[in-house]
């Protein structure tokens, strides 16, 4: 690994006609890391990860490897390797010319196609024809797909559905792996629990705009308390003066960095007398479904989280 | 990442499925066997009305031969229309357009990579037909003429025609990316319109002059003779009125690029999600 690339999308929206797929979203995936990429289905992460890849057009905003756009890259196989879903193959062909058939239109040598078969583990498997393969083998080619040009950046699209419990094991230390070699490693998941052994940052969307953007372990400590005072205005004063975090959560405020005791203090010195000041113990899944809202009712009005400016 | 990888790799995706090789068996045995049946026919026809030759029928050789495009042509256009729709169909678009993100240049390079397997494919039927029509022909007592240079010249244009007809099912495969749809439209229009148009053109003199220009009426003017320039009931006159051999290639090529360019601008370049 020469150089390291990191992944920049920066108010990237796309809509289908009426339908706004990604709205305004911004983050950045650094190198040496696993970054999930998390968020329900349909909350916009697939289209995210085509646009970035250049197969989906942005309505507008950008999204780049380093400074580059995918189209732009000198050569995209060899500096992004990608696995979107379990389904790209013609079923008529073996596993070993599908491999050879892109590695030849890249400019890849055609050494690399046997050797990251034996890296997934398809190397005894490879003349057959992918027609008769099970999806985790199907899941597996297609990691050797994302593999084929030794790429600094890697882009999995769900790369453990369908994976029996020993392929999950062996895909969490493998990513592990090639995130310790340098590269950037960006995996979606609609499933928290299923990457969350092996990720070191996420970013979260939900219905196409992001709602958190760190470490894991900052999403785990949001244990998050909930204030709320007639004097609202007075209360956010006091709270920022203190240096809290402060989001506005349906009718109450959230506070992240202070716990209870700590708020109720700061609300007293201040004069500010309380309505609300409740503890809210969220594990990292609660966190999580928080966040990406999957509580409010199906078809109701989605809880709002409005960032209030700094 | 240029168009000879490009194109390399169009033709190991056409070369590593069954494809191509069953198309070319059926494309040798039907046109071999209509070439002998044909052969068969007209000996059997002069045969029967001793030397008093019908003009058109004055180079029967040449008609017989010519059926390697007359009728194979559908073989290299399907082949095109078929690994173009497969693409969509497999979602193969997405490993392409990530190996190589220029889609203009994936496109151009399946047109010629099409165009060398219909040409590959205009040997196969040139085979079949000289082949099994020539040896019928002999064998009843016709000529087979393989010593005459109108022959060759008809071979090889046979094998030009195919070729764009290759390019012609790339564009057609982009123009209509549903697989399904694709074949009914080929089968319906090459099997039954198209000849019931020619038939019904040359009726008159003005419908004969559009229908020339029917892909499958400029196919067989780039060859030079078909089994449908003696079928008119216009008769001769009517009937024969065809392009000359390089209209009639302009023709094809032009609807090869036309189609492609379609293609192009309508599926090719969309959002492959």
């Amino acid at each position: 690994m020469a150089t390291q690339t990191s992944i920049n999308v920066s108010h990237l929206s796309k809509s289908f006609g009426s339908v706004e797929a990604v709205s305004d979203l911004s983050f950045s995936v650094q190198p040496g890391q696993v970054t999930g990429f998390l968020g329900p289905n349909g909350a916009g992460k697939t289209t995210t990860l085509r646009i970035l890849l250049g197969l989906v057009a942005a309505s507008s905003g950008s999204a780049t490897f380093g400074g580059q756009t995918y189209r732009e890259l000198p050569r995209p196989l060899a500096m992004v390797g990608t696995a979107l879903e379990a389904s790209s193959f013609h079923p008529g062909r073996t596993a070993r010319d599908h491999l050879a058939i892109y590695a030849t239109a890249a400019a890849i040598d055609r050494t690399r196609v046997d050797l990251v078969l034996d890296q997934v583990g398809l190397g005894g498997l490879s003349r057959r024809r992918v027609g008769g393969y099970s999806l985790g083998m199907r899941q597996r080619l297609g990691l050797a797909f994302a593999l084929l040009g030794d790429p600094r950046v890697l882009v999995l699209d769900e790369p453990i559905n369908g994976l029996d419990p020993e392929g999950i094991r062996w895909i969490r230390a493998f990513l592990r792996q090639l995130a310790e070699e340098g590269r950037t490693v960006l995996v979606s998941s609609h499933l928290l629990s299923e990457v969350h052994q092996s990720v070191d940052s996420a970013v979260i969307i939900s219905r196409g705009r992001l709602v958190y953007e760190g470490s894991l372990a900052g999403l785990e400590s949001t244990a998050r308390v909930l204030v709320d005072a007639p004097d609202r205005a007075g209360l956010v004063a006091a709270l920022r003066a203190a240096g809290a975090a402060i989001e506005q959560v349906g009718a109450a405020l959230s506070v992240a960095s202070l716990g209870a005791a700590e708020v109720g203090a700061i609300a007293h010195r201040a004069g500010v007398s309380l309505s609300l000041l409740n503890t809210e113990q969220a594990g990292l899944e609660d966190a999580f479904l928080a966040l990406v809202g999957a509580e409010s009712p199906p078809g109701g009005v989605p809880a709002t989280t409005e960032r209030i400016p700094a | 990442m240029n168009l000879v990888n490009a194109t390399r790799a169009e033709f190991s995706k056409l070369l590593t499925v069954r494809l191509w090789w069953i198309l070319a068996i059926v494309l040798f045995v039907y046109v071999g066997f209509t070439a002998g049946l044909l052969a068969g026919v007209f000996t059997g026809l002069i045969d029967s009305t001793g030397d008093q030759l019908p003009a058109a029928l004055a180079d029967v050789h040449l008609i017989v031969y010519s059926s390697a495009s007359s009728i194979g042509y559908v073989f290299p256009v399907l082949l095109g229309a078929l690994v173009t729709t497969s693409e969509f169909r497999h979602q193969t678009l997405t490993p392409t357009f990530l190996a190589n993100p220029r889609r203009g240049q994936v496109l151009l390079a399946k047109v010629i990579t099409l165009a060398v397997f219909g040409a590959f494919y205009g040997a196969v039927a040139v085979a079949a037909s000289v082949g099994v029509g020539g040896a019928v022909l002999s064998v009843t007592g016709g000529d087979a003429m393989l010593d005459s240079e109108d022959t060759w010249l008809l071979m090889a244009r046979a094998v030009v025609a195919m070729a764009l007809w290759g390019a012609v099912g790339v564009g057609l495969g982009a123009v209509v990316p549903n697989q399904v749809a694709v074949i009914v439209i080929l089968l319906a229009f090459t099997q039954f319109l198209e000849p019931v148009l020619r038939l019904g053109a040359s009726v008159w003199e003005w419908t004969a002059r559009l229908g020339q220009y029917l892909p499958g009426a400029a196919s067989d003017a780039l060859v030079g003779a078909s089994v449908f320039s003696i079928a008119g009931p216009g008769g001769p006159s009517a009937s024969t009125m065809m392009l000359e051999w390089w209209q009639g290639g302009l023709v094809l090529l032009a609807m090869a690029l036309v189609a492609t360019a379609i293609g192009y601008f309508t599926t090719w370049k969309r959002d492959v999600t």
